[in-house]
């Protein structure tokens, strides 16, 4: 690893508030890089001893993984998503970052499906117990591309797995030692609602996780091209040392029009105002029957969720039982293990399974953590293979209790 | 190491995680019924797990799963941690067969509880479900070690059978020499049982108590809880002195994993000891 990470435990970043637009002259001047001033990032970021993690086509759809070069990024590749529906099609550009969103977030970067907690030994006296804490020893991660609502995602990952009493100290050390490069989203998608969920489409400081860079992607009036918002002052560095000049005042504008238009073409909303009182009132809504006709209970919203963080604990024993490890994995409210108690499942209806994943991830989340648990990248409708759309359940808990005026009575 | 492990060392060590165990030793083990032991443990090293009364720690026996117990010992005696277990799964069964010598995986103490101490002055109403005594036990040691700070104390204790009967000597010496009504039903008994048969909560109406100046400690299947809870509402306790430990299923115990959710609570931060104004509106919704 190289010594120059020396230091970089962590963005430094002055919060500065909600900037609605980048051209409004605070923080440092934006700056410019082409396509071969991306590589030279890419090139600086993997000199200073970080694994490069961005976009990429795979098994047709865009995935995360470790790159080296701008040419595995997903050239001239944009995405059709729906209510269960995901294609990818080809642009008639050649946009890096023309898509809406990945399969996956950054989760699994952080935060992964598996973790050793400990490992150890049985011994006459009983066993060792040896902590794991391979993960403060990864190569330190820089993210490529970040979306404004993974950002948030992260923002709130970080509150939940690192700002309690006890914490995720393999997720904690991951993120100290991460560089961020988020992105401005250009094309946004047929499930996205990031406007409604006030996370997107633009990464703002002071707003989801910290970053170092943000890039917005201009293709006009030009050649190919990035204007480079500066968030932290490593992030400055690794310009300067790729010799990225200031943005024309021009291209600041012309960045600025790119979101604005994203901002107009949300596939999806939500009306979040009152929601959590909406969705605690609905407990006994007839839309959670319908819905639970629908659902499969799969899982599949929990596990592209960038925010779902529910895990399972197991230990695991080589045959002989004198090795034993224990492993934190993900779960699902959805399976029914989630909820057993010795004598029964707590949860045993997909009804009250799914009303414990939409209750939480747009209501009760706020009471634990001061904010909602949805990020609005829409991969739970998407990925749903009922074509489930969590927005239009919410509209339909809506509609549903207006009539009767969210009674809020219980069960006697 | 290089710089940036570090580095990295260094911030992770802000966070504080609460997964890895402390070893200890099962020094003593008791059989209690059929099903449920109690277990003695001493910290490997001799640190004490100093506990508040209704809190719980995640118990493991090497290589076959961790699992949430209360605390069944005196509060007193740190230096002593007793928990008693009943043999229901996996876990638990790995447990209950842990004979003295062997080691065992503990986290914790972790959670709310049940803070018996707010109840000086006032009369105490403990009700108690089966294997839902042993969380109580702590509190009710506590009563008895600063007995003349309460007014009358009552133990109402529903088993299954007479054979399910936890801490029968126990029982004896907190009426005989602490003062404390203790009455027992049963579900069924054989012919030769001549105590009560009948539901726990039944017994609520039976004992004397200031419903204005009581502090009520509930513990049992949730439904007995439920039923407790609405028998001391209609004697006159009002919710807010009505306190319920509730059980879900948990993994982590310090709010990471999700499992004990109920509504907005984290029952394993926020609980498992609560009031029953808090939980009235959440035990009342199926599944929630």
């Amino acid at each position: 690893m190289s010594s120059d990470a020396v230091g970089d435990e962590t963005p430094r970043v002055t919060h500065t508030g909600g900037m609605a637009g980048k051209s409004d002259g605070q923080g440092p001047a934006d700056r410019i890089i082409d396509v071969p001033g991306l590589q030279a990032l890419v090139d600086r970021l993997i000199a200073r001893g970080y694994t490069v993690i961005g976009p990429t086509v795979q098994s047709g759809a865009i995935v995360n993984a470790a790159i080296t070069s701008v040419e595995e990024l997903p050239q001239g590749w944009g995405d059709d998503q729906d209510a269960g529906h995901y294609r990818l099609r080809r642009r008639d550009d050649e946009a890096l970052f023309g898509y809406a969103s990945g399969a996956q977030s950054a989760k699994p970067v952080f935060f992964p499906t598996e973790e050793v907690l400990w490992r150890g030994r049985r011994t006459q006296e009983g066993f060792t117990v040896e902590p794991d804490d391979s993960a403060g020893r990864d190569a330190p991660y820089a993210l490529l591309g970040v979306r404004s609502c993974d950002l948030s995602a992260i923002g709130i990952h970080d509150v939940v797995l690192t700002g309690r009493v006890h914490g995720d100290v393999a997720y904690a050390a991951r993120r100290a030692a991460a560089f961020v490069v988020a992105v401005t989203c250009s094309d946004p998608g047929g499930t996205c609602f990031c406007v409604s969920m006030g996370t997107g489409p633009r990464p703002e400081q002071g707003r989801g996780a910290p970053y170092d860079l943000s890039l917005t992607e201009l293709l006009n009036g030009g050649p190919h091209r990035f204007v480079v918002e500066v968030a932290s002052e490593r992030g400055a560095d690794v310009l300067d040392e790729i010799g990225a000049g200031p943005a024309p005042a021009e291209d600041v504008v012309a960045g600025d029009a790119v979101a604005e238009e994203a901002d107009a073409r949300m596939g999806r909303h939500v009306d979040t105002d009152g929601l959590k009182e909406l969705l605690y009132a609905a407990a006994d809504s007839p839309v959670w029957d319908d819905v639970a006709t629908r659902c499969l209970a799969c899982g599949n919203c929990t596990a592209v969720c960038p925010t779902c963080f529910c895990t399972s604990v197991e230990d695991v024993t080589d045959l002989t039982g004198d090795l034993a490890g224990r492993t934190r994995v993900w779960d699902s409210c959805f399976d029914a293990d989630y909820s057993w108690i010795h004598g029964g499942t707590v949860r045993a209806t997909t009804k009250a399974r799914y009303r414990q994943w939409m209750t939480h991830k747009l209501g009760s989340w706020i009471d634990q953590f001061g904010m909602s648990g949805c990020v609005g990248c829409g991969r739970c409708v998407t990925w749903c293979p009922a074509a489930i759309d969590i927005t239009a359940e919410a509209a339909a808990l809506r509609a549903a209790a207006e009539p009767d005026e969210r009674d809020a009575g219980t069960l006697p | 190491m290089s710089t940036q492990d570090e580095v990295a060392t260094e911030r992770s060590r802000t966070v504080d995680s609460a997964m890895v165990p402390r070893q200890f030793v099962v020094t003593a083990s008791r059989r209690d019924t059929r099903d449920t032991r109690t277990l003695e443990l001493r910290a490997l090293g001799d640190e004490p797990l100093a506990f508040g009364s209704g809190q719980f720690t995640m118990l493991s026996a090497f290589g076959a799963g961790e699992v949430p117990i209360s605390i069944s010992g005196d509060p007193t005696r740190p230096e002593v941690l007793q928990h008693t277990i009943r043999d229901v799964g996996g876990a638990t069964r790995a447990l209950v067969a842990a004979s003295p010598g062997t080691m065992l995986g503990v986290r914790g103490p972790f959670g709310h509880g049940w803070q018996v101490a707010d109840g000086r002055g006032s009369d105490i109403v403990f009700v108690a479900g089966g294997i839902g005594l042993a969380p109580l036990r702590p509190a009710i040691l506590e009563v008895c070690a600063d007995r003349a700070s309460y007014g009358r104390v009552s133990l109402l204790y529903g088993a299954r059978t007479p054979e399910d009967i936890l801490f029968g000597p126990d029982l004896r010496v907190w009426a005989r020499d602490h003062d404390i009504d203790v009455e027992e039903t049963v579900d069924t008994g054989p012919h030769a049982w001549r105590g009560r048969v009948g539901l726990v909560t039944q017994l609520v109406a039976r004992v004397a108590f200031d419903a204005a100046h009581t502090l009520a400690l509930v513990c049992g299947p949730e439904v007995m809880m439920r039923y407790a809870a609405q028998a001391l509402i209609h004697c006159g306790v009002t919710a807010d002195r009505i306190r319920l430990s509730m059980e879900r299923n948990m993994k982590c115990g310090v709010g990471l994993c999700g499992h004990c959710q109920l509504r907005e609570l984290f029952l394993c931060v926020d609980g498992p000891v609560l009031s029953y104004d808090r939980l009235e509106p959440l035990m009342t919704r199926a599944e929630l």
